[in-house]
């Protein structure tokens, strides 16, 4: 009986009128917490009921205290009837349970119905106890920390980076029972919100097991998500990156280290024991003294848990026990797989006879699925493996070698992190990414959810092995996601292949001399980009050129990756929003024959988003992709595939090429004027995305470089794939001398509307700046006010004349409309930048799209930067290179080269300027935040892992809310659009709450992970599923920070040092 | 492809506060649109009119749902469901119950019921105002009305408190429950040339000098309800008419201390006797609550209407009354001073406000 929770209920307020005679309502509270239930007394006819409750005290194990939500339900007491319920409340306890977090969970939360919405509020204290657990066998893991932040949170400092953790739960959905036919829709809905909070508590236990085990202590970059596979059950899964961190008590004491980096302050964080039960918390302690062995470890994880992973340390030769892979030999050496596994996807791209490349497996438990996987790489051709360096050859062989074991230790050297400390990621390999196509069947034994375990084994599997063939031994910015129609799922998941830093994914054993050389060796801001693989094995037709910046390692041209743009990264102007849209239609079919036609269609799908991607991002004028997400959303009668991206102009890699466009008759005159006015606009448009995100690279004479480097005006070739190349290309060619240049065939009608619809994208009005990324290169002042947001919309397709290009269109304009929305309702923003934008796309009838997209609108001050003493941009710019510090929590590698290698010098601030045509003085007092004495404390919400202007001093604990509301009056209730809008307000409402009670002002790494509606007009009704999640925080205004530095003069001299003060 | 459902939502909630005009003006969605594409914003931002459309629906639905919590301004405060900055919740309030001065003219002094209401379509027609705004702006009144009618304590500060409107709007405010409450005519013909603001000015000092809360701060309706007694009393005046050497003493101590001080001696003179006598029957007349109802005909056309056709300066007119007044307590056989001061005081503010074009 390791914890007691402690409940007491205050007050109540707004009830609703649930007495029609006396206009008032008699309300009392049950409170329930496993299967014990309190009562309070019934508060007879007030609407603003005040129970002043004893505390009702529940005895139980931290295993439920994990697993089970707190329920609180306000019913009316009626004598003669039952008592009508008016709504519920769900709170999570986890926060409470390890001892950095929050202590008490107090306030006013909205009472929730699901078919009535938010019925009044009720004030609820809740507290823990929790005991010393000495059971080394216990099946709680309170004390980890969870984090969906895909950094490391600041104010923590990574001591080990362990790496991936993942696990999965199902059981049967609520919805689909037998018993769902005799029960109310709003019993349905309970039992259904119930199950997931109780699966995801469940599921986040047995995560921190695992991270147990690996000795960590926190799960950073946790991604949860839910599966509705409707007849067959309910998936709960879950993603995330074991870590030990360290909370960075007094940060303070780390500043010195920014101006000189003492010996004693980089030892710190090696020579600290690296221990994770930092924390208090009792029931981590016995791991310490405990010698770790891993048997015993494993039969207890094994136990209940769907685990595919192995936990243990012991390297692990022989993974995949399950289904044969035709291809993929794990004993192989990498290169050899590679390659073997390489000239797959050449085929793939270079030829469209892919029907053998999907193979079903014959493993008898995945008996009726048909699986298809198929890798995008990071450049149609422009990517290949590169020798090293002269110089760097050995010391690279070495650190391979290094993180090779490092890495080997793991099945699956995933992380989902997207930020990385300084010095972590070596090099950027490109984007990986596998699909597979499966049949859903009901899950006939929850506690034994072996198939999922082996889909997602298989398709993580592959990912590795794309990984190797890059010559990469980890994947960074990992992630996984499903589409589901009817019977049919598709498995995704991508990454960016990444060569580590062995150090932080060790005990500290290796550092010394090798980090020092490492350091050297590596070029600031462009040592990502310089290839992992070996240039004379190079699978691709690839285009190498020698690093622009330090000219001593080869890059690959383009560069696409799913990670956030490095810190350090050398950037020239600014970035943007990039999306690739397609759709495919398919016939409607019947399980095996569907899953086959979608196994069909993937590679054709995959190879066109990445050819619009490539093509849009040419057109900008860019050279890189961050951040990059695939989509492929199956619907009855289509597939969508949507791609965003943001792209950059990388320093250091080549200029893009343009893009040449060839006609099929060369001979037709006004064919061919045709042809010239296109190429003529594209070469506007070309120009003058040169000019509106200030790409100017410095020209660089050829004789420096020394190898065929084209000139910035010149184009460079690239061709769409081999097999198409036609004569008048090769001429196209020769007329170009050597150079590349991308060529757009115009044979047909399709190839024409392609062209068309790359040159429809409009950008955004002045003054906005949009980008799906964390941050926006070429943008550092931001200002305050953040304006988070949710918008969905849904089309309905006229099932007439349903074309692949008019569906194309359809969906085009359904994007792009949407994004000038968005534009138009932020523009008192100007100037702004839309970050982190979100768009998700659902098909959740026959004929209708639904779009949501999710996104923070920041504003900055364009004026900041031009107010230039000198000492003014000095203090700034310290500020800033301290801050990003404290965004990396390592301060050691940055200090000394922060200052010079800061994107943004203050030269650059002036252009910021001149981007912004709009927008006068009137501006500038939108920035101070007038809302600071409310009645209800303002809660900010982001899907930023940081808030501008402020300083993130607590995290609190995770957020993670799973709401239906069903309404049986959609006409009433404002129709559709009504009924979603009060939905979301509710949920954003319900999030705000929770993390007030819980002491915060705002949520951090928000993210709407699921918006399923559906609707019947006919019968008025909808519902709607959303699951949100995100980091609760407290932060402190860094205005404020400075205050108070200047009442303690003397701390220390650096603004940032009054931080130490505030932060616990 | 049509649109089925098309929301944004922010973690602040927008307000427009064109929009909110429009929508508070009870413009329809494409009215609203087409007054916002004639404002010349599609050009300034290069928006398309779909995007505009789309724009002005979500913002109508937000303000729908804001609807319900403006009918009771504290819960816009403590509610959670819509985060909006202070000063943004404050415009929102002030601007719902802000109103139209025509529609206010038609209204004011007329029984808040379902009557009324249903003229409403009159005065949209004769006002030019929409329908549904003046339904929003009678709904406005009503609630108020409802909520301080039995109220004690101070009126404005009731409205204030429980309505969270700026000092001006609940000012504003009292003065049309007062007018509602008393049903002072305000609708004939003769008082079209009176502003709302002359009328409110008059119930403000009416409230202050004439109503129970002037002389106890404790009782119910106090604000709201005219002093009885007071009223009573005011019969008591009638002898400064009544008696003719009363009168007489009177009209000479004004007219010694004003000779060669007004332009319009003579006419005053002439005039005096008259004057008086309207002055003292309208308070006599008090008593009956259909007489008070015509407190305003009666002074227009006791006193302003007399005055105005012999032109009389404002000036001379603020130098009658206030040597009307004080010389009264110079008259030694009348003994009812103070009663005579608040009802004069307060009479000869209100003269001087409704002496106007």
């Amino acid at each position: 009986m390791p914890g007691k929770l402690k409940v007491k209920i205050v007050a109540g307020r707004h009830l609703p009128v649930m007495d029609r005679a006396s206009d008032l309502t008699d309300a009392f509270v049950e409170v329930k917490f496993g299967n014990t239930t309190f009562k309070t007394d019934v508060y007879l006819k007030s609407l603003n009921p005040q129970w002043n409750s004893e505390w009702f005290k529940f005895e139980v194990d931290d295993e439920d205290l994990q697993d089970e939500p707190l329920q609180i339900t306000v019913l009316d007491h009626d004598t003669y009837s039952a008592n009508d319920a008016i709504g519920k409340v769900y709170i999570d306890i986890d926060p409470l349970l390890y001892s950095e977090a929050a202590t008490v969970i107090s306030g006013w939360f909205p009472i929730y119905d699901t078919i009535h919405g938010i019925r009044g509020e009720i004030n609820v204290i809740v507290k823990v106890d929790l005991f010393n657990d000495l059971n080394r066998f216990r099946q709680s893991s309170c004390g980890v920390k969870f984090f969906c932040t895909t950094s490391i949170p600041k104010c923590y400092r990574a001591v080990i980076i362990h790496g991936f953790v993942e696990e999965l739960v199902v059981n049967e959905d609520p919805e689909y029972q037998w018993i769902d036919r005799i029960r109310t829709p709003r019993a349905s809905n309970e039992a259904r919100q119930r199950l997931i909070s109780l699966m995801s508590g469940e599921l986040q236990r047995k995560i921190g097991l695992k991270v147990l085990e690996m000795r960590g202590n926190a799960v950073v970059g946790y991604l949860q998500c839910f599966d509705l596979e409707g007849e067959s059950g309910l998936v709960v899964r879950a993603i995330g990156t074991a870590c030990t961190l360290d909370k960075l008590s007094s940060p303070a004491a780390f500043l010195p280290a920014c101006n000189s980096p003492s010996k004693e302050m980089k030892e710190i964080p090696f020579n600290e024991d690296p221990n994770p039960n930092t924390h208090s918390s009792g029931p981590s302690t016995p791991l310490k003294n405990q010698t770790y062995s891993f048997s015993p470890s494993k039969s207890y994880s094994r136990q209940s848990s769907s685990s595919d992973t192995d936990l243990s340390l012991t390297p692990k030769t022989a993974p995949s026990p399950q289904g044969p892979r035709i291809y993929l030999c794990p004993s192989s050496p990498p290169l050899s797989c590679g390659s073997l596994h390489l000239k797959k996807s050449c085929l793939l791209l270079s030829d469209s006879s892919l029907a053998p490349h999907h193979c079903s497996l014959g493993s008898p438990v995945l008996r009726k699925s048909v699986s298809f996987s198929e890798e995008l790489f990071l450049a149609a051709s422009g990517m290949g493996s590169g020798s090293a360096g002269k110089e760097g050859g050995p010391f690279k062989a070495l650190l391979r070698q290094q993180t090779q074991s490092a890495l080997e230790q793991r099945e699956f050297p995933f992380f989902t992190l997207t930020v990385f400390p300084p010095g972590f990621l070596v090099h950027v390999g490109g984007v990986v990414s596998a699909r597979s196509v499966k049949l859903l069947d009901r899950i006939h034994n929850p506690d034994e959810p072996e198939t999922r375990d082996a889909w997602w084994a298989e398709i993580r599997q592959e990912i590795k092995s794309h990984a190797k063939a890059l010559g990469c031994h980890a994947v960074v910015g990992y992630s996984e996601s499903t589409s589901i129609c009817e019977e049919v799922c598709i498995l995704s998941a991508s990454g960016t292949a990444a060569v580590l830093n062995p150090r932080f994914l060790q005990d500290g054993t290796v550092e010394g001399c090798l980090e020092q050389r490492l350091e050297e060796n590596l070029p600031v801001g462009c040592g990502f980009c310089h290839i992992p693989y070996d240039e004379l094995n190079m699978p691709f037709p690839a285009h190498l050129t020698y690093c622009y910046n330090c000219r001593k390692q080869k890059v690959p041209d383009v560069l696409f990756t799913t990670i956030d743009l490095p810190t350090d990264a050398m950037v020239i102007g600014k970035g943007c929003l990039i999306q690739a849209r397609l759709c495919r239609l398919k016939k409607k079919a019947q399980a095996e024959a569907n899953a086959t036609a979608i196994s069909n269609l993937l590679p054709f799908m995959e190879y066109e988003v990445h050819t619009q991607l490539m093509n849009k991002l040419k057109l900008k004028g860019m050279n890189a992709l961050f951040g990059l997400r695939i989509q492929i959303t199956v619907g009855e009668n289509m597939l969508m595939g949507l791609a965003s991206a943001t792209g950059v102009y990388l320093a250091a890699l080549p200029a893009p090429g343009g893009i040449q466009i060839a006609g099929k008759t060369p001979n037709d005159g006004s064919y061919e004027q045709h042809i010239s006015h296109m190429q003529k606009k594209i070469n506007d448009t070309i120009a003058k995305n040169r000019e509106l995100y200030e790409i100017n690279p410095p020209e660089i004479s050829e004789e420096v470089i020394g190898s065929p480097i084209p000139e910035p005006r010149q184009r460079s070739r690239l061709l769409r794939s081999q097999s198409e190349s036609s004569d008048e290309v090769t001429e196209l060619d020769l007329s170009h001398g050597k150079k590349d240049a991308f060529v757009l065939e115009i044979d047909d009608t399709d190839a024409l509307e392609d062209v068309h619809s790359l040159l429809t994208d409009v950008p955004p009005p002045p003054g906005f700046y949009s980008c799906n990324t964390e941050i926006m290169p070429g943008i550092n002042n931001w200002t305050s006010e953040i304006q988070m947001f949710t918008s969905v919309r849904v089309i309905r397709l006229s099932s007439l004349n349903l074309t692949n290009q008019a569906l194309n269109k359809n969906f085009n304009d359904l994007c792009e409309n949407l994004l000038k929305s968005l534009y138009f309702k932020l523009r008192s923003m100007i100037p702004c930048c839309l970050c982190h934008v979100n768009f998700t796309v659902s098909l959740p009838e026959d004929e209708l799209i639904q779009v949501t997209v999710t996104a923070v609108a920041i504003t900055f001050d364009k004026n900041q930067a031009l107010q230039t003493t000198k000492a003014h941009i000095e203090k700034s710019l310290q500020r800033a290179s301290a801050d990003t510090e404290e965004l990396l929590q390592f301060p050691l590698e940055l200090c000394s080269d922060s200052l010079p290698s800061h994107p943004f010098p203050p030269a650059k601030a002036v252009t910021v300027e001149k981007a912004n045509p709009m927008g006068e003085g009137n501006f500038r007092n939108r920035s101070a935040p007038p809302c600071a004495s409310s009645t209800v404390g303002v809660v900010k919400m982001t899907p930023l892992s940081f808030i501008p202007g402020a300083k993130i001093t607590k995290y609190l604990g995770i957020i993670n809310m799973f709401f239906i509301r069903e309404t049986t009056s959609l006409r009433e209730e404002g129709g559709v659009s009504g009924f979603l809008h009060a939905f979301i307000a509710e949920v954003f409402a319900m999030v705000r709450a929770h993390v007030a009670a819980l002491g915060g002002n705002a949520v951090v790494s928000y993210i709407m992970k699921q918006c399923v509606f559906m609707e019947n007009p006919n019968k008025n009704q909808a519902q709607c599923l959303i699951n949100v999640s995100g980091d609760a925080v407290v932060f402190v205004r860094e205005s404020d920070l400075e205050v108070a530095s200047v009442q303690q003069p003397t701390a220390n001299c650096q603004p940032l040092c009054a931080g130490g003060e505030v932060t616990t | 492809m049509t649109s089925e459902l098309d929301i944004f939502v922010g973690n602040t909630t927008l307000i427009d506060e064109d929009v909110y005009r429009l929508w508070l003006d009870g413009y329809s969605v494409s009215d609203a649109v087409a007054l916002r594409v004639r404002s010349g914003i599609l050009e300034q931002t290069g928006a398309t009119a779909a995007v505009l459309q789309s724009d002005t629906m979500d913002h109508y639905r937000t303000f729908h749902m804001l609807e319900r919590l403006l009918h009771a301004p504290p819960k816009l405060l403590h509610q959670l469901i819509f985060q909006i900055p202070p000063s943004r919740q404050a415009l929102l309030i002030e601007r719902y119950y802000a109103f139209d001065e025509a529609f206010v003219r038609e209204v004011l002094g007329k029984k808040l019921s379902k009557g009324t209401k249903k003229d409403l379509d009159d005065i949209s027609t004769k006002t030019g105002i929409t329908l549904k705004s003046c339904r929003r702006q009678f709904d406005n009144f009503k609630r108020v009305f409802k909520v301080v009618e039995e109220m004690r304590g101070s009126l404005v500060d009731n409205i204030q408190q429980h309505f969270l409107l700026s000092d001006r709007l609940s000012r504003d405010y009292a003065a049309i429950v007062f007018f509602a409450n008393n049903r002072f005519e305000t609708g004939k013909k003769k008082l079209q040339y009176l502003s709302f603001g002359d009328f409110a000015f008059c119930a403000e000092l009416m409230i202050q000098n004439w109503t129970l809360g002037a002389v106890d701060s404790q009782v119910d309706d106090m604000d709201v309800d005219l002093d009885k007694e007071f009223l009573q009393d005011l019969k008591e005046l009638k002898v400064l008419v009544a008696d003719k050497d009363l009168l007489d003493l009177h009209k000479s101590l004004v007219c010694t201390t004003l000779r060669g001080k007004l332009s319009i001696f003579s006419e005053m003179e002439a005039n005096f006797k008259n004057l008086s006598r309207g002055l003292v029957n309208v308070a006599a007349k008090l008593t009956h609550s259909k007489d008070v109802r015509d407190l305003f005909v009666d002074l227009v056309e006791k006193f302003v209407e007399p005055c105005r056709s012999d032109h009389w300066p404002l000036n001379d007119v603020r130098l009658f009354l206030n040597q009307y007044s004080a010389s009264v307590h110079s008259l030694d056989g009348f003994r009812h001073q103070a009663l005579w001061d608040r009802y004069m005081g307060t009479l000869r503010g209100c003269l001087l406000r409704l002496y106007h074009d």
